[in-house]
């Protein structure tokens, strides 16, 4: 569904990402793990076209879309929930659903509107009310609710657990599982290594802008240098 | 919107068709005809800061270049003002476009927006001042001709109603904007500009809609403004003074709604002639307007339009 070969990016002068390879088949959850400044989000920002690669290629579903506009991204279905719960605050929570399904998915508004409700019941007692007053869980909620308002074919999650209780992180896990069981692909971008991989199918960990390890989340949950590179075992 | 709103509009839109017959007073009329600009000029900031969130201050640009616009066309080369009042819509339309392009391109966001606005309009303003068409120094004077071609009146209520009907078409956009899915964008924007863009908007294209449509009614309100007071200049057509009004009345009044410039505008004349006729010491009725200023902004954040919506009344009961 995804495939990105040699990504070469970064802002100005300066190169971040250094050569990256990823792929993401149908209905999988892929995490993509590594520390702060390893080059997570800026990867996010280039798949999704917020920035264009200095090289490399990026195929979503069969097309080339290197480079393209934002928008035409997320017209083919590939939706990003960017880090850092960036909702619109000073909108009602119905406001920021309906605001996800202008570019794809608007005829099927009133549906996916439902959808996301069953998917987060505590949304729906908050419909109403600006979305700044939200929790910092429920705002989560409703991102990755409003990027599912989109239809998305795959779904690129920043870092849902940023800032979020470890309770509350055990919860979103649970529904982002309960999204991808409907067939959903979707890619795990996260610093919390251990539930991100007890989460996907695959997982690849990005250091310094480079791929060091990837294969089955099962394996790299037993692989002796992650242990040691993040749990300092 | 509820029938009740509704009705209430149509009686105020009535009562505002009928008020120059029912008011004898003529200086009341022109008082309120610049009521009413003022509310329309606001609407033109309004839609570029109170709806996209960018932040102008010098929104006189358009305005001015309107003016300039027009005029030249009458005085220079005796084209009628109606006509010349559409091409200061383009011309409007064409600096939003020149100064949109310039500013978002290059990602000048928030203060930095607005420090290049008020920038481009001290540039327009000194090149008013130095090239020759536009009469320099000296300005250009319009000859006092009635007509509606020239869109010039001996009474009063001639220009009362233009400035009405600008009025009205501005209400207009601002609730086209309110139910458009551009207006959701630029409300979007507003909000947080990268999550607009990763929801597929594309933040730059809407931006450049947003100074376009702002900078044509601008021009337009030049045109206007110039066949009612008959003489323009570079201070008058490029001054900051305007700029400030024009986001003074949508802040006051209520920025991002639909009757917040209106409001405001008719709220900030009103207590400046309220004050200015009853105080008489000189200065002291600045002094007056300015705190009371101070205590809008200060104690209503939204507006004086923020005082009847939000909180008390969840807008989901209404949109479901």
């Amino acid at each position: 569904m995804l495939e990105v070969r040699g990504l070469e990016a970064g802002y100005g002068q300066v190169r971040i990402l250094r050569g990256i390879d990823i792929d993401v088949a149908d209905g999988e959850i892929v995490a993509v793990l590594g520390s702060n400044g390893a080059g997570k989000t800026t990867l996010n920002n280039n798949i999704s076209g917020l920035y264009r690669p200095f090289a490399g290629s990026v195929r979503f579903a069969g097309e080339d879309v290197t480079g393209a506009a934002s928008e035409a991204i997320v017209e083919r279905g590939l939706v990003q929930v960017p880090e850092g719960r960036r909702i619109f605050p000073n909108m009602s929570v119905r406001e920021n659903l309906e605001l996800g399904s202008y570019r794809r998915g608007k005829p099927n508004r009133a549906a996916n509107i439902a959808r996301v409700l069953e998917i987060f019941p505590r949304l729906e007692e908050r419909l109403g009310q600006a979305a700044g007053t939200l929790s910092g869980g429920e705002q989560q909620m409703l991102a990755i609710g409003r990027g599912l308002m989109a239809e998305p074919k795959l779904l690129i999650l920043d870092e849902p657990s940023l800032g979020l209780s470890p309770l509350l992180v055990e919860q979103m896990f649970a529904l982002i599982r309960r999204i991808n069981d409907d067939g959903l692909a979707v890619v795990l971008v996260e610093q919390n290594v251990m539930q991100s991989l007890a989460l996907a199918d695959r997982a690849y960990v990005i250091e310094n802008g480079a791929v060091t390890l990837s294969g089955a989340a099962a394996e790299l949950l037993e692989n002796a240098d992650l242990k040691r590179a993040y749990l300092g075992i | 919107m509820a029938v009740r709103t509704l009705l209430f509009l149509a009686a105020l839109l009535v009562l505002a068709l009928i008020a120059p017959l029912l008011i004898a007073n003529r200086f009341l009329i022109d008082v309120l005809t610049l009521i009413l600009f003022s509310a329309f000029l606001g609407q033109s900031w309004n839609i570029l800061g109170g709806y996209a969130g960018q932040f102008s201050f010098g929104s006189v640009v358009f305005f001015g270049t309107g003016a300039y616009t027009s005029s030249i066309l009458l005085m220079t080369f005796g084209i009628d003002a109606w006509i010349g009042a559409i091409a200061a819509l383009f011309a409007g339309a064409a600096v939003g476009a020149f100064v949109g392009f310039l500013s978002f391109r290059y990602g000048l966001r928030g203060s930095y927006f607005a420090l290049i606005t008020l920038a481009f309009a001290e540039v327009f303003k000194v090149l008013a001042n130095s090239v020759e068409f536009t009469g320099g120094g000296i300005g250009i004077f319009i000859e006092h001709e009635p007509g509606l071609a020239r869109l010039q009146f001996d009474d009063p209520a001639g220009y009362y109603y233009i400035a009405l009907a600008l009025t009205v078409v501005s209400l207009a956009i601002a609730w086209w904007l309110e139910r458009s899915r551009f207006g959701a964008y630029l409300k979007a924007i507003r909000e947080n500009e990268d999550a607009a863009e990763a929801l597929g908007v594309n933040a730059f294209r809407c931006k450049m809609y947003a100074i376009m449509i702002s900078g044509a009614m601008g021009g337009v309100g030049g045109t206007f403004y110039a066949q009612k007071f008959l003489y323009i200049d570079p201070p008058i057509a490029y001054g900051v003074a305007t700029s400030v009004e024009m986001l003074l009345v949508s802040i006051v009044g209520g920025m991002g709604t639909v009757f917040g410039p209106l409001v405001g505008s008719f709220v900030l004349h009103g207590v400046n002639e309220v004050t200015r006729h009853y105080i008489q010491t000189p200065g002291l009725s600045l002094i007056v307007y300015g705190l009371i200023l101070i205590a809008i902004i200060g104690y209503l954040p939204n507006g004086l339009i923020g005082l009847f919506k939000g909180r008390a009344r969840p807008k989901d009961a209404e949109d479901a």
